[in-house]
């Protein structure tokens, strides 16, 4: 903060800096996120499983191969899952896009 | 048959043993048989806040190892005849109740009053693992500052883990000055973030400081306005349904003039 800043601030007219309250939510925010990374190994199990039950619904997937974990980012964390596809199924063909005769 | 309740935060610091002295009190005002545990073992205080430091002859400890019987441990409080006080040992070691014990403990207890009220130390290790043992639900203390919410956060976590569900919030220290200025979170503020029931805001006030200086929970003092905000809380613990008191400034300064000249 320059000369004026520090004035501003002497005077009480602090108005660079945000109210501090919003800078204590972001915080607590992000040091959040980073702590209930840690979840238990069962809850990633179920996750990992109820992955498997939808995505297989659309294609056939290397259920053994799959990996789904929580990684720390710089502005949070992010769920990455790696999961290899075998084979894809065909869609049931959509009427309306058959052309008429 | 009565009700387990360990009040818990994590941090230290927080107003833990205040909150347990007072809704106790409050709780044994309004009739209720109360029992207050000290679990914090080698580091007790409840007995100072209550004002029962120089009763105690027997502690926990020796409740638990058959040094004397449970009834001769309990410290009868010279305010109100149907409240109770079971220190925690002072010369022992962390490890001397085990968690079994507590829970052999609160069911003993339960018989016997309608609230067990434990005040648990600060930390997540054994002490917390054994105040929680025997209990059936949380009273989460925290203060609007970022260190004190990201423990109760946890702490919410590790209750959940033991079985002890929708764990109860008291927001203790809020300055209205402050939160109206944007300088301290808001009680929205932090519920926002930690999404769990809020059982009662508590204003910061000296109110505090003089009546831990004598030794006589606040809510024993009618013009406190803390105490009023512990009264609400016991209330609720109760069923009943109490809005949340007022934090204004003009209500707390005309409270202050008027504790003022009431000779407090």
């Amino acid at each position: 903060m320059g000369i004026s800043g520090v004035l501003a601030k002497f005077f009480g007219k602090d108005t660079e800096s945000e109210a501090s309250k919003t800078v204590a939510k972001e915080r607590l925010r992000l040091v959040l996120v980073h702590d209930r990374m840690d979840i238990s190994e069962q809850t990633m199990d179920s996750l990992r499983e109820d992955l498997i039950a939808v995505i297989g619904r659309y294609m056939e997937i290397d259920k053994d191969a799959l990996e789904v974990s929580l990684t720390r980012e710089d502005e949070g964390v992010a769920l990455v899952a790696n999961i290899p596809v075998l084979n894809l199924k065909r869609q049931p063909i959509d009427k309306s896009v058959i052309p008429e005769d | 048959m009565g009700k387990v309740i360990v009040v818990t935060s994590g941090k230290g610091g927080v107003g833990k043993t205040t909150t347990t002295a007072n809704i106790g009190t409050a709780l044994a005002m309004m009739g209720q048989k109360v029992v207050m545990v000290d679990t914090d073992i080698g580091l007790r205080n409840l007995d100072v806040v209550l004002g029962l430091e120089n009763r105690i002859v027997y502690d926990i400890v020796d409740a638990v190892r058959g040094n004397c019987r449970l009834k001769q441990a309990l410290i009868k409080d010279k305010r109100l005849e149907n409240m109770f006080l079971l220190p925690a040992a002072q010369t022992k070691d962390k490890t001397a109740v085990t968690s079994d014990q507590m829970v052999e403990l609160c069911d003993k207890l339960k018989d016997e009053f309608d609230f067990v009220i434990i005040d648990c130390p600060a930390g997540i290790e054994h002490g917390f693992k054994n105040a929680i043992a025997g209990a059936e639900e949380a009273i989460v203390v925290t203060t609007p500052e970022v260190s004190a919410v990201r423990d109760a956060d946890r702490i919410i976590g590790l209750l959940e883990a033991a079985e002890i569900r929708a764990p109860k919030l008291i927001i203790n220290r809020i300055r209205v000055n402050m939160v109206k200025t944007g300088d301290m979170m808001s009680v929205e503020d932090i519920l926002d973030i930690l999404a769990v029931e809020l059982l009662g805001i508590v204003p910061d006030d000296d109110a505090i400081v003089i009546s831990t200086n004598r030794g006589e929970p606040t809510v024993l003092d009618s013009n406190s306005r803390p105490g009023e905000a512990f009264r609400n809380i016991a209330r609720r613990i109760c069923g009943e349904a109490v809005p949340l008191m007022s934090l204004d400034e003009k209500r707390g300064f005309f409270g202050k003039i008027k504790s003022l000249f009431a000779g407090d």
